[in-house]
């Protein structure tokens, strides 16, 4: 019974990655799946600051960079919103209330995965080599696509936000075997 | 080095860089650009391997991949072994370090050439019809024996301590084969502005250019070979989007244009760097790829035929003009085709004395002068003015020499008057001709078709997006193949590029018809009209000779070999292959395949594209296992799938066990404790004061939508219109044929959001099924999945003591009035928001605590902590197992094996008697799923407590029966309970419900165990412990 003994909130433990010459772990971001018709992807702007694509595989970000809304099916995109307490207000009570008139699905998946960052001039090669399939050439693979994909046995969503950054979304427990897969990719990566 | 058998100059090896080598322990001197073969026969050495069968002494036979007979070992260090190389394939190094094979003690003395004298007792098929009787033999004597004798090399028996590396990669053409047509292809495509993939198996791109001497090289585009060759580099080099591989086999043709590539990258280095992986798997998807594979000089099939020195005539030009070799001293070329006759005047020049040149065509007197004689007519006479003398429609009665060919007999065909001649001499050149490759082409499905003008197999049409240039489909004409191959490549990156290129696309059109070849600029001869060349089969008399005459060197099969498989009642040429074996060898026939075609033709009178062709398989050349493998080996095999709260329980001392890719804590064991003793103690803790256990792993789907709990009510058993928010109930999934498929505690969070838990390893399978009927049987359905699985992190507190231990961390009341069993809550723990179910897998009071994940650890502490006073235990899946067995709950998979309904689990009342339908409900009411006699779950108590049973054990109706009985059923689980002082065992049982306190038989390893039939509650039947 709530009785105001309750503790602070507590610490969150992130997944553990090894970092290697062209990984990174970015920093814990909050994340929603939401699903629903087309009128869901205008009707999220007014709440989020960006709407969602309705290009297949493309992203929009808002203008700080500090949201995005990645097309990962036709009634199918995941927010990302940065999570160090500058927004004001929180985006979900947001959403939920531009939403409520739509069918829709919005599920909170801020915990489900992590955000990991490949970069460096070899970083679509070592992706590549990593046991992804897609070609990453700059004209197949551009700036601000996204895609849901496979690298070797897990499942990602590959999203390149820069020429030579590739933002890789993977579930929690999948988050240890990308990362150490990389890291043997990158051996030799040139050679 | 023996100097008096090398050139003085020229060739494509460093004579600044000599590198010692070691073959079969001795040390010899070679340089870099040799390859093994090339040294060791410039060393003297000919003798270079042993045959399968008959163990008969081997030299070289070709220059290339085609090389059937010089296998060798290449060792670096214990660990780093490679059998089975191409001698001509492997790369000098300094101190290189190569075995012989199939051989012992020696290679030039080897006990196992006794088969060769038992030859005629071990004709092909001999092992199906000789090591009959007595049947136990086959694998205890007789298949090792002859697997030890019959052998290729040894596999290495440490692990492989190299890395491979895999790639994907993407092009608009992918040029396969770097000869001058795939040069002139790839630089066509990559001028046209396409993203270019060039492979070529070799240390260096240049095909068949790298075997011409320089000085004499014939014109391509009007330049002489060598400079065309470098201009085509360096325009390659200077296009950005070109990337060409070197040592690169495309070894397969995978559908949709995807073609795997074998890159090797240190096998040619003395001292390979650590990180540099050994090899690279490429699997390249082209949108158009151009094949520039060539053709394989094909051997002459006449008597004695696979004595060392006899080897192609293509061959001992490689040797000559790439390697600064002479391959013998005095030659005689057998030919059926005018290359040889090249052969033979370069050789001369080179201070090699040809005796004679042998042709097997009817070859008439030139007209007088030069002017319209035809091409073979002018090499005739080249030759002649060479002083070669030649010796027209002319076959072999055979050859002399026991490690080395030492003479050979040449004759007119029968019926032609002269007598035969025997010429001594230590080097036998032949040349049958060429045959295309067209292994890729066929690979990818495409069709052959026979050309009666060329005697070979030729593409036809595509079956993939694919084309061919160059000699793979007969344009064999130097200048030819290059302008074929630039026309291919153009039309490629044409077809590549072509704007309304969207998606699947119409196939490529049939390849045209090879162009009338061009003249040639450079050689008379070369200029006049080329003549059907070439001659498939056995020569004439090569039958009836003495000697064997060999059509597949790897796997010693004869003519005679295919005689016999034909006289013993086989026709078709796949049952002559595996009869004989002929083609089935690691070089995969290429040397052989069209030979014995012909010669099974020409025995059963069919033409050759009657008997058909046998299957060209992947790969084109042998494939390490590592580089298949790749990094996916030890800690990368698999992902390996931990929990939030993983490292708390490896703190904890938790043992592990796999679930799928999970890994779960099984057991806690404290100091001394084993498994029985720990899950125990861990059992007892949970029905006395509380425990603490990770449910993470569970499935969770998220259910969201207006239409949500329709989906619900079509999909599973249970109604669920009638389940308010808030509340929790036990959902059972039938596939469509209405066996149970799946189970899981549903909770109602809002009227349209249901929280779905699946088995563990029924997560992904789950939401497949249900996003399969969703998209396909009810995509009007207004309701959206989505899997949560690792978004929470599960905690379950069970035991009477469950309620204050966490009462002190939540913000709500626990109470069981506010929150009875099966209910579902929305609140925090510790500040952390929080979905409680008040649910129970053990029997007792229990909840399961969802928080995100990253809070998992921090909360489960908080619970752990919180419940020191009260006794809290941690325990595992044992423990977890044990407890719900005592309260008769299944675990699907284990009390279910996909044959059981929710009847025969005893589950018939978790499904919605009024519901119009469900996933499975039509086939509950079939015949066979309602008869009387069906297997039941029932729980089964030994006589004598001291005997757990067997899980998966024979349930019987009689002692001591013996098979053919029909048994009962299984044990489906079996436990020792503590907390109930016996064992405990769930069975499936035909008619098990009518049995009720009746004996029946369980096997056990000591004899038939006496048990009665129990329901399958042990423990609590009431449920008072549950809903307290």
């Amino acid at each position: 019974m709530a009785d105001g003994s309750l503790q602070p909130i507590l610490a969150r433990t992130p997944v553990r990655i090894e970092a290697s010459r062209l990984l990174r772990t970015l920093r814990p971001l909050r994340r929603w799946t939401l699903r629903g018709g087309p009128a869901v992807a205008d009707a999220i702007q007014a709440a989020f600051g960006v709407a969602a694509p309705r290009t297949a595989c493309r992203s929009a970000v808002n203008e700080d960079g500090s949201r995005a809304a990645l097309w990962l099916g036709p009634d199918e995109w995941l927010l990302l919103a940065e999570d160090d307490g500058a927004q004001p207000g929180d985006p979900e009570a947001a959403l939920r209330q531009v939403l409520a008139a739509l069918p829709h699905s919005l599920v909170d998946v801020s915990h489900r995965q992590v955000a990991l960052e490949v970069s460096g001039s070899d970083s679509a090669l070592l992706l590549n080599s990593g046991g992804c399939p897609l070609d990453l050439d700059p004209e197949a693979f551009p700036v601000g696509m996204c895609t849901r994909t496979v690298l070797a046995k897990a499942e990602i969503i590959l999203w390149r936000t820069q020429p030579g950054t590739f933002h890789v979304e993977v579930w929690r427990s999948f988050a240890a075997y990308v990362s150490a897969w990389l890291a043997e990719a990158t051996r030799g990566l040139t050679e | 080095m023996n100097e008096g058998l090398r050139t003085h100059s020229g060739g494509r090896i460093d004579r600044s860089q000599p590198l010692r080598f070691s073959f079969d322990g001795r040390s010899y001197t070679g340089f870099a650009g040799d390859t093994l073969a090339s040294a060791l026969l410039a060393n003297g050495v000919h003798l270079l391997g042993r045959s399968f069968k008959y163990h008969r002494p081997r030299g070289l036979l070709g220059a290339g991949v085609e090389e059937p007979n010089a296998l060798v070992t290449v060792r670096r260090d214990a660990a780093r072994i490679t059998p089975n190389l191409r001698a001509t394939q492997v790369e000098l190094y300094e101190g290189l370090d190569a075995c012989s094979q199939n051989r012992w003690p020696s290679l030039a003395f080897d006990l196992g050439a006794v088969n060769d004298l038992l030859a005629p007792f071990i004709p092909a098929g001999f092992y199906y019809k000789t090591f009959m009787w007595p049947r136990s033999a086959w694998h205890r004597l007789y298949e090792p024996r002859i697997r030890a004798s019959a052998g290729l090399g040894r596999s290495p028996t440490l692990a492989d301590p190299d890395h491979y590396a895999p790639r994907h990669a993407h092009c608009d053409v992918l040029v396969v084969g770097a000869g001058p047509a795939g040069l002139a292809a790839a630089q066509a495509a990559a001028t046209a502005g396409a993203r270019v993939v060039l492979c070529d198996e070799q240390n260096e791109p240049g095909g068949s250019l790298l075997a011409d001497d320089p000085r004499h090289a014939p014109l391509v585009d009007g330049q002489p070979g060598p400079s065309w060759q470098a201009g085509m580099l360096a325009s390659l080099a200077a296009h950005p989007r070109v990337t060409v591989l070197a040592r690169a086999t495309a070894y397969a043709f995978f559908p949709h244009n995807l073609l795997g590539i074998n890159q090797r990258l240190t096998d040619h280095l003395a001292r390979p760097r650590k990180d540099t992986p050994r090899e690279r798997q490429w699997l390249v998807r082209a949108r158009e790829v151009v094949l520039a594979t060539g053709a394989i000089e094909r051997p002459l099939v006449f008597p004695g035929n696979d004595r060392p020195g006899v080897m192609l005539a293509g061959a001992a030009r490689t040797l000559l003009n790439r390697y600064g070799v002479l391959p013998g001293t005095r030659a005689v070329l057998v030919t059926a085709d005018d290359s040889a006759y090249e052969a033979a005047i370069e050789l001369q020049r080179a201070g090699v004395f040809v005796a004679a040149i042998a042709d097997t065509r009817a070859i008439s007197d030139p007209p007088p002068g030069v002017a319209g004689a035809n091409a073979t007519q002018l090499w005739m006479h080249a030759a002649q003015r060479a002083g070669i003398p030649v010796l027209t429609h002319a076959t072999v009665t055979g050859t002399t020499g026991r490690r080395r060919v030492n003479s050979v007999t040449l004759a007119r065909h029968s019926g032609l008057a002269g007598s035969s001649v025997t010429h001594p001499c230590d080097l036998v050149l032949m040349s049958g001709g060429f045959t295309p490759s067209v292994h890729l082409y066929s690979q990818s499905r495409s069709k052959l078709t026979w050309s009666e003008s060329q005697q070979a197999f030729l593409p036809g049409a595509p079956a993939e997006r694919v084309r061919c240039a160059g000699a793979c489909r007969g344009v064999a004409d130097l200048a030819a193949a290059a302008s074929d191959g630039a026309a291919a490549g153009a039309a490629a990156a044409q077809a590549a590029l072509d704007p309304a290129r969207i998606g699947v696309q119409p196939r490529a059109p049939a390849t045209p018809p090879p162009p009338v070849l061009p003249p040639h600029a450079n050689h008379a001869a070369h200029a006049a009209t080329p003549q059907a060349g070439g001659f498939i089969g056995a020569l004439p008399r090569a039958g009836t000779a003495r000697g064997r005459a060999f059509v597949d060197w790897q796997n010693d099969v004869t003519v005679k070999d295919l005689a016999l498989a034909m006289r013993e009642g086989f026709r078709s040429i796949e049952h002559i292959k595996r009869y004989t074996t002929t083609g089935m060898a690691t070089d995969q026939g290429k040397t052989s395949n069209l030979n014995a075609l012909a010669v099974v033709a020409r025995a059963q009178g069919r033409a050759i594209p009657e008997v058909g062709f046998t299957t060209f398989r992947m790969p084109y050349t042998p494939v390490s296992f590592g580089s298949f493998a790749g990094p996916a080996r030890g800690a990368l095999f698999d992902p390996v799938r931990t929990t939030p709260m993983h490292d708390w329980a490896a703190a904890q001392g938790a043992v592990f066990e796999d679930v799928g890719l999970w890994k779960r804590a099984r057991y806690f064991p404290l100091d001394g404790e084993d498994m029985h003793a720990a899950v125990a103690r861990e059992c007892k803790a949970v029905r006395a004061g509380c425990g603490l256990f990770d449910a993470s792993t569970l499935g969770k789907i998220e259910v969201v939508g207006r239409d949500a709990v329709e989906f619900m009510n079509r999909l599973y058993v249970n109604n669920w219109s009638s389940l308010a928010a808030g509340r929790c109930r036990y959902g059972i999934l039938l596939r469509d044929d209405g066996y149970v498929y799946d189970d899981g505690v549903v909770a109602r969070m809002a009227p349209d959001v249901f929280h779905v838990t699946t088995t563990t390893g029924g997560a992904p399978r789950v939401l497949a099924l249900m996003e399969d009927y969703l998209q396909t049987e009810w995509p009007q359905l207004s309701v959206w999945l989505t899997s949560t699985t690792e978004q929470w992190a599960v905690i379950a507190v069970q035991g009477p003591k469950a309620r204050e231990v966490l009462a002190p961390l939540v913000d709500m009341d626990l109470g069981a009035a506010v929150l009875p069993h099966m209910s579902a809550v929305t609140g925090s723990i510790c500040g952390v928001p929080m979905r409680l179910f008040r649910v129970s897998f053990t029997g007792e009071l229990g909840f399961e605590v969802n928080v995100p994940a990253d809070y998992g650890p921090a909360v489960l502490q908080a619970i752990h902590a919180s419940g020191q006073p009260h006794g809290i235990t941690a325990y595992g899946t044992e423990t977890m197992h044990v407890l719900r067995a005592e309260k008769g709950y299944v675990i699907v998979g284990q009390d279910t094996d996909g044959t059981v309904t929710p009847d025969d689990a005893g589950l018939s009342w978790a499904i919605g008697k009024n519901k119009p339908d469900f996933v499975g409900k039509r086939s509950l009411s079939r015949a066979a799923l309602v008869a009387p006699h069906r297997r039941q779950l029932v729980g089964l108590r030994t006589r004598d407590p001291a005997v757990v049973l067997e899980e998966g054990a024979q349930v019987m109706e009689r002692a001591g029966a013996r098979p053919p009985t029909r048994p009962l059923g299984h044990v489906t689980s079996s436990y020792h309970s503590a907390v109930l002082g016996h064992p405990i065992a769930l069975a499936l049982v035909a008619g098990g419900r009518d049995r009720m306190g009746k004996t029946l038989y369980v096997a056990g390893a000591r004899g038939d165990v006496e048990v009665e039939v129990t329901g399958t509650v042990f423990y609590d039947p009431t449920g008072a412990r549950l809903n307290g």
